[in-house]
């Protein structure tokens, strides 16, 4: 075709040309990673907890000094807050979902195991936790009422006889059969899985719990400490009006009390993941921009090349190539170029990616990222392209009549 | 002949305000998304207390030993947090010139007017070398004394924030605070002090408000507060109560040093050592010392207080950048080449190349300069759009100083004359006889 004589323009403007290429390239590697980090970071901050979301929330309470009769006075609390009107159920834990706080610790399948088979999370609870978190049970059954006893603070380390843990947490301890009945070992304590709910989420939002994100235990205690939370669901539709009766209630019942900052799991959610989003949107942004900037540069170097051109142009066109034909041959041209672009693109991104493998904790791209960019580069360069191709194609065949 | 080299690049650039205008924006979005970006990496690698980093020093100890943690760590990587029994061990060895335990825990206030509802109060329990260890400002008062460290005294330093809560700003020393029930009396009110990073304790929250209220360690450790940061146990067991945590492998303190001169810190290493070599006979620790003394700097670097995010989002903008100046390049060299003929006539009417590269780099450096006032724009704009967009914490680093102003200006200058060296040569190098000839 017309290849040979735009391999030979292309000689005579060499740099033009190299700086499209590069800026493409760069592009193309920027392109691709911060697409597969958005499109991680959001995959990231919208797993299910496992929870009734939209109906849950919590409250952050604390009692003003040690009150001495604390387990009379959550029971009260508590009484209080599962009488309110919409309130499904409601319980009081050492841990809450989304908060990024809680507790850990080494889940064992046989007694003073030098490594742990599994590293979980801890929420207390009583036989009413499952309600009003609205975890789906999938084996086995709640806990009972006589089950539930006192856990006085942090320092108290009596041992769970009976546990209900994850789906996630119990293919992990005992792959390919079922958990249920069988013992976990805790802190040299057996635990007997008496449950198992389909999914439970660790507090921690960090994507470095990654590895045991879905790894919950619920234990039978009834958390009786000066700080703690309730967590309280509500019927649909509810939540905003309960919230603040809840409140209310807990005022009424007993003035010696802060609470912190009530928020409902949905609110919770954005708070927690505020900065991956946040991130997301700045790649986003810069994106879009670049893709911009690009193709303006597009824009600008073929439009030069074009007022370079005009009398060649104006030869071409009187010597009866088509407007179409001169069309054609910047759009061959930028296809040449953006290939040249997206090529060495491809092999930066994957490099990039292969650093920041190392340097972060990141993943691997997938092979699909390369070809999207490597196509969008493309496209880029045709649409970028078409306005000066246009206007070339426009250059009358009688220029080349004139004198210059 | 600089005015008036500025004089023909300004009507250079007027001739062609569209290529002009392209080239600022791209010049303008490509330093405004760096500098923003650089802003916030700038300020989470900041030194929060620059004419001491080199002399405080965080300590740590292995009291857990290979694989006690149940998950599996690299071996350097020790605690960031010590127990409390080496932190007793090592304030009683009183080999540092200033030393100090510490943790954070926290209060509910009952405010003097009884119709005001009580409210939480974070504080920090440590000892009186804290306040003069790192630089803390007075505005009223001063730190507790030495007694009251050993008497275990209940009195407390308040940030001047709950000072005004509480007190309306006025000064408060000398008054007492009903912290959950107990009264404390106020012998300090601190000025405003805001480390950035909370170097000292990088726990739960490294960039966020500094404790209310500061309390004596021994005071809090008899009250038996219970501590509102991280606490980690080992595998080992943990006795039933306040005492059995106490006492435990549980770590849950932080531990930090003064140590003036290099010999200092070169005594405090073997005193360390030696402490927990001496653990190791008592058949506390059944494996070899295992110690690190960092000071902060060295502290912020393994703590990875400077996130992934940062560094990738620097990362994308600079080379964001890159393509931007590449951008500018092009243009500029469309520019340049545009105008052969003027510049065939101006050599041919005496000036050297000399003078032509001269005219081009400076007008490279204007639109450098436009390019790096847009820049500037932008980032504050992109920093007031950060701060809508990520959470609390994170907004605290995204000031824009007198530095960074400088910083965004001075690199969109420099990188545009950088960029605009490639086409100046070119423009220099044009052949007048060669252009008159074409026209």
């Amino acid at each position: 075709m017309e290849l040979v004589p735009i391999l030979s323009a292309m000689r005579r403007n060499k740099v033009g040309a190299i700086i499209i290429v590069v800026q493409m390239a760069v592009t193309l590697a920027i392109l691709c990673n911060a697409l597969f980090i958005i499109e991680q970071r959001i995959a990231w901050s919208e797993r299910p907890t496992g929870a009734d979301e939209r109906n849950v929330f919590v409250i952050i309470n604390q009692w003003v000094g040690d009150p001495t009769n604390l387990p009379a006075l959550l029971q009260a609390d508590l009484a209080g807050l599962r009488a309110l009107p919409g309130v499904i159920d409601a319980f009081a834990s050492n841990s809450f979902l989304l908060s990024n706080g809680g507790w850990s610790y080494g889940v064992d399948l046989m007694p003073d195991q030098k490594e742990s088979t599994a590293q979980a999370a801890r929420y207390f609870t009583d036989e009413h936790g499952l309600q009003s978190l609205g975890l789906k049970l999938i084996a086995g059954r709640n806990f009972n009422a006589d089950e539930i006893a006192d856990l006085f603070g942090v320092n108290d380390q009596t041992p769970a006889v009976s546990v209900i843990i994850t789906k996630a947490l119990a293919e992990k301890l005992f792959p390919g059969k079922s958990a249920l009945g069988q013992s976990v070992w805790i802190a040299n304590h057996a635990a007997n899985i008496i449950g198992i709910v389909d999914r439970l989420q660790v507090p921690w939002v960090d994507p470095s719990v990654a590895k045991f994100s879905d790894y919950s235990i619920l234990e039978p205690f009834r958390y009786v400490a000066s700080g703690l939370y309730y967590i309280v669901r509500t019927q649909p539709g509810q939540l905003e009006a309960v919230l603040k009766a809840a409140e209310k209630e807990l005022f009424d019942l007993n003035r010696e009390r802060v609470l912190g900052k009530s928020r409902s799991l949905t609110e919770a959610r954005v708070e927690a993941y505020k900065d991956d989003r946040g991130l997301a949107v700045i790649l986003g942004v810069v994106c879009a921009a670049l893709l911009v900037i690009t193709a303006f540069g597009i824009v600008g170097l073929t439009s030069y090349w074009v007022a370079q051109r005009r009398r060649q142009i104006g030869i071409r066109r009187a010597l009866g190539a088509t407007r179409h034909a001169i069309v054609r041959y910047f759009q061959t041209e930028n296809l040449l170029i953006a290939g040249a672009g997206a090529a060495i693109g491809v092999a930066l991104a994957l490099s990039l990616n292969l650093w920041m493998v190392n340097a972060f904790a990141m993943q691997r791209l997938h092979g699909s990222y390369p070809l999207v960019g490597a196509i969008v580069v493309l496209i880029l360069g045709q649409a970028a392209v078409l306005w000066p191709a246009l206007k070339a194609a426009s250059i009358p065949p009688e220029l080349a009549t004139r004198a210059a | 002949m600089f005015s008036y080299y500025l004089n023909l690049a300004l009507r250079s650039l007027k001739r062609n305000v569209v290529l002009t205008m392209l080239m600022i924006a791209a010049i303008g979005v490509g330093i405004g998304a760096s500098m923003t970006t650089l802003t916030i990496f700038r300020a989470m690698a900041a030194d929060p207390i620059p004419n001491k980093s080199r002399q405080l020093f965080a300590v740590q100890i292995d009291n857990w030993g290979p694989s006690k943690s149940g998950v599996q760590t690299p071996d350097d990587k020790l605690q960031q947090q010590v127990s409390y029994t080496d932190a007793m061990g090592l304030m009683n060895a009183h080999a540092a010139l200033r030393q100090t335990v510490m943790y954070s825990t926290g209060f509910a206030l009952s405010p003097p007017n009884p119709n005001l509802r009580p409210f939480q109060v974070p504080a920090r329990a440590t000892y009186m070398d804290f306040f003069p260890m790192f630089e803390v400002p007075f505005r009223f008062g001063t730190p507790w004394t030495r007694e009251d460290d050993e008497g275990r005294a209940p009195v407390a330093v308040i940030s001047r924030e709950l000072n005004d809560k509480v007190f309306g700003g006025a000064n408060s020393v000398g008054k007492t605070l009903n912290l959950d029930k107990h009264d404390y009396r106020v012998v300090g009110v601190l000025d405003r002090w805001q480390p950035v990073p909370k170097f000292y304790d990088l726990n739960n929250n490294q960039y966020g408000e500094i404790e209310q209220a500061f309390i004596p360690f021994t005071r809090a450790i008899e009250n038996q507060m219970t501590t509102w940061g991280n606490n980690n146990c080992s595998r080992d067991a943990v006795a039933p109560g306040w005492e059995g945590h106490l006492h435990s492998e549980c770590v849950w303190f932080q531990f930090w040093a003064e140590l003036p001169t290099a010999a200092d810190a070169e005594r405090y290493r073997y005193v360390l050592n030696n402490y927990a070599a001496e653990q190791q006979r008592l058949g506390r620790f059944h494996w070899a010392a295992h110690t690190r003394l960092r000071d902060v700097r060295e502290w912020l670097a393994d703590q990875h207080v400077v996130t992934d995010e940062a560094r990738i989002l620097v990362l994308v903008s600079f080379s964001f950048l890159l393509v931007c100046l590449l951008n500018a390049m092009g243009l500029m060299l469309a520019k340049i080449m545009g105008r052969a003929g003027d510049i065939g006539v101006r050599r041919a009417l005496g000036a050297n190349r000399r003078a032509i590269f001269g005219q081009c780099l400076i007008e490279a450096g204007v639109i450098g300069f436009a390019g790096g006032l847009v820049g500037l724009a932008l980032t504050a704009a992109g920093l007031l759009g950060l701060r809508a967009l990520l959470s609390e914490q994170t907004t605290r680093l995204t000031h824009l100083g007198f530095w960074e102003v400088g910083i965004t200006v001075g690199t969109a200058v420099i990188a545009t004359t950088l960029a605009g060296l490639y086409p100046t040569w070119r423009a220099a190098h044009i052949q007048p006889a060669w252009q008159l000839k074409a026209q």
